[in-house]
């Protein structure tokens, strides 16, 4: 397993975030999630310009064994996905954190950020599901 | 209670994704299920499918036990080492199970059936079995392993004692003979599989399992899990039971018409209900499903057709043709525009006859 790179926040459903200038999070799944899922072949992306609400379902992700809901970890309006994921889904099982992120929310309430895990956090969670 | 097989720690060890598969802990993937899948269409890749049960029958009136408690015809097995796909059904034509039958001769059959199903495969067959005075013999001292693909049968041939090669060689498909394997263990080849795939499926003491394992991945074969197994084997067209059929449904349902032999005077179980069926007319019929769009088929989706709704029994994306593929039950006669719907869309697919896939290549209008 990859290391959890310390600047992320995360979802216990998996989702992480990234902050980044300007309100804008960047959003992924962890590498443990990817793990899990296995092998993606179908992304669903969320319409630029969308609102989404934290917590709630944003993207789907289909890997061949199953259909999964992606939530947003945080309030907004999507400014940004990632096109290079509908003719390559495998980059989310490559690089979950880098080249895997799935789209960019301009976030309507920073205080949401506080609601999620730090990296060590859900590292912790992780190792307690492994178990 | 998890079972294991006797490849659990091998599994583990080369870093196996394990999952519960009907009570066994067995591994899904080794890292790509997809790899895995491709492994076996382009080279050769091996299963761990030692859950299957494998149930030897002995006694002078074996055939005639058979010829009962089977829907396919044993008197097709004719010489030692051949094998018959056949399902085993209730009284109502219901599937029990779908089994592969191998004749040794005529006081010794073998039978392998589902994991899943073991118990009461199990005892409907001892129940069955009292009236002809068959012994009944579960064999948990085996282990198995199928070796698929278009390079499976040479990378297995080339483990095999001098002596034994040129008799393997010639196995015909759907037959089975003894040999030596490394270190002179001994095996039970036989050239059947569950991959639409030339390939063979390996009996093996227990104790030679993890050798002959290792000897398969020294030889070149890739480890695939039952991921890119069920994979392999709808894009190969065939049933898994328990999804595609099970004891509601008779084998006309299940497109298995082709394995019930309606000899004449042979009274097998399920016979007058089948019979009865066929007569009335099958109201529900299994198809092939393609989706040309983004997307992916999966069990449980509802299937709109001009004659009402259906539903997915087994759907995936299929690695082989790069979009999702299924089977599906639904009501008889012409479907007309045929839709899926996949969480609140409904998408068209077409209806196709299947397999998908076999020998490597798509099937034509697939």
């Amino acid at each position: 397993m990859s290391e959890i790179p310390g600047d992320l926040k995360f979802l216990k459903s998996h989702e992480w975030a990234r902050v980044e200038d300007g309100g804008l999070v960047r959003v992924g799944i962890s590498d443990h999630a990817q793990g899990q899922l296995g092998d993606l072949v179908y992304v669903e992306l969320p319409e630029v310009g969308a609102s989404v609400q934290a917590g709630h379902g944003a993207a789907v992700l289909e890997s061949v064994k199953a259909a999964s809901d992606i939530y947003s970890p945080v309030s907004g309006e999507v400014v940004e996905v990632n096109e290079a994921l509908a003719d390559k889904p495998e980059t989310i099982n490559e690089d979950a954190y880098g080249e895997g992120w799935i789209f960019v929310v301009r976030m309507s309430d920073r205080g949401e950020l506080g609601e999620l895990l730090d990296a060590d956090a859900y590292a912790e969670l992780v190792e307690n599901e492994d178990h | 209670m998890t079972e294991k097989t006797v490849l659990n720690a091998t599994h583990r060890a080369l870093g196996a994704r394990m999952v519960d598969f009907g009570g066994w802990d067995m591994p899904i993937n080794y890292g790509s299920q997809i790899e895995e899948h491709h492994a076996v269409r382009r080279d050769a890749g091996m299963f761990d499918v030692s859950h299957m049960t494998v149930v030897d029958l002995h006694g002078p009136r074996t055939r005639e036990f058979l010829r009962h408690l089977l829907a396919n015809n044993v008197d097709k097995l004719k010489t030692t080492g051949k094998a018959l796909y056949t399902c085993m059904l209730n009284e109502q034509g219901g599937v029990i199970d779908d089994l592969i039958v191998y004749f040794f001769d005529e006081a010794h059959f073998r039978l392998v059936v589902n994991a899943a199903t073991r118990a009461k495969d199990l005892a409907w067959i001892a129940k069955q079995a009292v009236p002809f005075g068959i012994e009944v013999n579960e064999r948990p001292d085996f282990a198995m392993i199928a070796v698929q693909g278009p390079n499976a049968r040479a990378r297995v041939i080339g483990l095999l004692h001098a002596e034994d090669r040129p008799r393997i060689e010639k196995l015909g498909r759907f037959a089975a003979a003894a040999a030596q394997g490394p270190h002179g263990m001994p095996l039970f080849i036989a050239r059947t599989g569950y991959t639409g795939e030339d390939g063979f499926e390996i009996v093996v003491p227990n104790e030679h399992a993890v050798a002959l394992w290792e000897a398969l991945a020294a030889a070149g074969v890739k480890p695939a899990g039952l991921g890119a197994r069920d994979t392999l084997r709808l894009e190969a067209g065939m049933n898994l039971y328990g999804q595609d059929m099970d004891e509601t449904v008779s084998p006309w349902g299940a497109n298995l018409g082709w394995t019930i032999a309606l000899d004449e005077g042979r009274d097998f179980i399920g016979r007058v209900a089948l019979e009865k069926q066929k007569a009335e007319g099958v109201k529900r019929v299994m198809v092939g499903l393609v989706l040309d769009e983004k997307g992916v088929l999966r069990h449980g989706q509802k299937v709109l057709t001009a004659n009402g709704e259906g539903e997915i029994l087994s759907g995936s994306f299929a690695p082989t043709l790069d979009k999702a593929v299924a089977f599906a039950r639904i009501p008889a006669g012409e479907p007309g525009e045929v839709r899926v719907d996949i969480r609140g869309r409904e998408v068209p697919v077409r209806v196709v006859k299947y397999p998908f896939v076999r020998d490597g290549k798509p099937c034509e209008g697939i």
